[in-house]
């Protein structure tokens, strides 16, 4: 009897699957409207979209469907106003084009718009020419995955970010691509969320830009030639693994912006060739190990207000400046970390310096009380008072200092 | 002029101390390029050792032949030569010697190590030029010192104090001015300051050429924009070449009125 019971259910359950209806759209189906499709189903169906040119706007997905692309149809929106609105938990979208979204400066109109809604999927997409690509508002437990997101941004005025983030929590954003929007990812009150192995460049402000978010975590993601590559601001518990900060290169550009922040960890990332590897301020508590600054113009540079920060283990390696500091006290650590501009012995060859390492030269503290003077970069008279500097500091904040640096760069 | 040029010139070229010189050049060129493969960063390293030590050994070397070279020129002046041909001869001759020496001392290294294939030769040749208009400017400011002092060890310490003053105590000066007056706005004074000394003009405009300007925030701005524009590079090549010009006339001048 029991059993005939479980078979009895499973039948049930199978044949409750089985009910979920599947449509096709195509331009010469019965079907030709992605609008009608959603219209005439019902939850837990499935739409399959055929390839071709489907212009429509203001898609409302108001209940949990599946729709998936063949040969990425193409929707075009037309330059009218927001393509797709997903308003339904558990939605699928995958393998579609979605290109020309409206520019507006007072709605903000989306590509795809996810709005209260959770357990969504956006996987395989191609935003192409959208004010903002993909907008997730107030939703949560979704996943962000192998999207190509690519704008056409000209100015900061007039141009929306890539894929939004607003007082979401538990999404994952993995492997997209994203280029020429104002910020390629943007999260305002976001957490516990995760961003793996993007590659955000050519964005005009930030590669990545984090507002009042706690507890995420970003790894192994690209930023490149963006206006600035991260910027973290007023968060607390962000972390920040193997990461490559590269080609932040400009007048007012950095790799990675801490501004506000607690508690953070940022370890085995690298730093190449930007203005500021780091710019921070007002930052407390955050451990920097184990990362890479390589050929950047400002290693670190300290604007006030950070305490408590752990720097080591880290590779500075040819920057212009590694260190830059205001004010006369620290609070930081700065031990243990390899640096090329080092010239101390190791006799008892340990593989640390006998001699303690001063990171910030007086130049650079000269630079900081008169940007003016930053023209005399490379001039022997700066060479000079560096060396005088070095040997019996006076104006550098005498305890930031790396009492154990490395003779030998880490791996 | 010009034989006494080809001859001065031939002369030098024979010596120990152009040979050394090139030598030096050529050694420090390899040495780098070997421990740094990267041609861009080379450069840059070339353009301190240029900026610093192109105008000490043009300095060096301009009042050391002067004085070498006094009995031969006062043999010359008993000929029926013009003054100005013998001096301007000489200069000419020492000059074009040592921009050969630097000239084919980096060149040489910079060419095997693959100067042609990357897109650095633009500011390579900017780099020499600059390195050939400052041996000109500190080989002339020297043969006017020398003129001017028949005494060898004054003449000697003028030159090397002059240099000194040109590559370190100036930028000293100027660095105390700029932090005593911060509260002012300073970009057109750093500007003008640095365009009107020989080395720090020449270390702006080729760092300006390697992009090293977006370090330098606004005023990097505002420099760029200087250099950027055709009056501020023309007016910048100008002052280098008066750099060069003035002592010449200097020297002649002096030539015709100095008492053998």
């Amino acid at each position: 009897m029991k059993k005939i019971a479980i078979l009895f259910t499973l039948y049930l359950f199978f044949s409750l699957q089985l009910d979920a209806a599947q449509f096709t759209v195509c331009g010469t189906c019965e079907i030709a409207s992605i609008k009608e499709a959603i219209s005439i189903s019902e939850a837990h169906d499935t739409i399959y979209v055929k390839g071709g040119i489907y212009a429509e706007y203001d898609i409302l997905i108001d209940k949990p469907l599946t729709l998936i692309g063949h040969d990425f149809p193409e929707i075009d929106g037309e330059l009218k106003s927001t393509v797709l609105t997903i308003a339904s938990d558990s939605v699928w979208f995958e393998g579609f084009i979605i290109k020309n979204v409206a520019t507006s400066y007072v709605e903000d109109y989306a590509g795809i718009r996810v709005t209260k809604s959770r357990d969504f999927t956006l996987i395989n997409n191609k935003l192409l020419n959208t004010f903002f690509a993909i907008m997730l508002e107030a939703s949560n437990h979704g996943l962000v995955e192998n999207n190509e997101v690519i704008g056409a941004a000209v100015d900061q005025i007039n141009s929306g970010n890539g894929i939004h983030l607003w007082h979401c929590n538990n999404i994952k954003i993995i492997n997209n691509h994203v280029t020429k929007h104002r910020d390629g990812i943007y999260f305002e009150f976001v957490d516990d969320s995760e961003i793996i192995g993007n590659y955000s460049h050519g964005n005009l402000r930030y590669g990545l830009h984090f507002m009042f978010s706690n507890r995420d975590t970003y790894k192994g993601n690209t930023f490149e030639k963006n206006g600035a590559g991260v910027a973290v601001m007023f968060s607390k518990f962000i972390y920040m693994y193997d990461n490559v900060f590269k080609d932040n290169w400009g007048r007012s550009s950095y790799g990675l912006l801490l501004k506000e922040i607690y508690d953070g960890e940022l370890i085995g990332n690298t730093f190449e060739r930007n203005t500021i590897a780091i710019n921070a301020e007002g930052s407390n508590r955050i451990e920097i190990k184990g990362n890479n600054f390589i050929g950047n113009g400002w290693g670190i540079r300290v604007l006030g207000a950070c305490f408590n920060n752990n720097i080591n283990g880290n590779n500075f390696m040819y920057n212009s400046f590694d260190v830059a500091y205001s004010g006369h006290m620290n609070d930081n650590s700065f031990d243990g970390n390899y640096w090329s501009d080092y010239t101390g012995y190791d006799l008892d060859r340990d593989g640390i310096g006998d001699v303690p390492f001063r990171p910030v030269k007086l130049f650079t503290y000269v630079v900081n009380q008169v940007p003016e003077s930053i023209i005399m970069i490379r001039s022997l008279f700066v060479y000079l008072i560096d060396f005088s500097e070095k040997v019996s500091p006076v104006f550098t904040p005498d305890k930031l200092v790396d009492a154990q640096p490395y003779m030998t760069p880490f791996e | 002029m010009i034989k006494i040029l080809k001859y001065s010139f031939f002369d030098l070229i024979r010596s120990r101390w152009s040979l050394i010189y090139f030598l030096f050049y050529l050694l420090l060129a390899f040495v780098l390029l070997f421990l740094n493969n990267d041609i861009s960063k080379a450069i840059i390293t070339m353009m301190n050792v240029i900026i610093i030590l192109g105008p000490l050994i043009g300095i060096i070397f301009g009042i050391m032949y002067y004085y070498n070279s006094l009995e031969f020129t006062e043999l010359l002046l008993a000929q029926p030569i013009k003054r100005s041909s013998i001096f301007l001869g000489q200069f000419f001759g020492l000059a074009l010697s040592l921009s050969l020496s630097l000239v084919l001392g980096l060149g040489i290294p910079f060419v095997v190590y693959g100067l042609f294939q990357s897109g650095e030769i633009w500011n390579f040749i900017s780099i020499l030029w600059i390195g050939f208009i400052l041996t000109f400017i500190f080989t002339g400011i020297a043969f006017y010192i020398a003129l001017a002092n028949q005494n060898r060890i004054k003449g000697f310490g003028m030159a090397i104090l002059f240099w000194l003053f040109m590559a370190v105590i100036y930028d000293g000066i100027f660095l105390l001015l700029l932090v005593w007056f911060k509260e002012y706005p300073l970009d057109t004074f750093a500007l003008l300051s640095s365009v009107l000394n020989p080395i720090d003009l020449s270390r702006v405009m080729i760092l300006l050429k390697l992009d090293i300007s977006a370090l330098m925030g606004y005023t990097g701005a505002v420099f760029k924009n200087f250099f950027g524009s055709g009056v501020g590079m023309s007016a910048s090549i100008s002052i280098l070449f008066l750099w060069a010009v003035v002592p010449i006339l200097a020297i002649v001048r002096k030539a015709k009125r100095k008492d053998f």
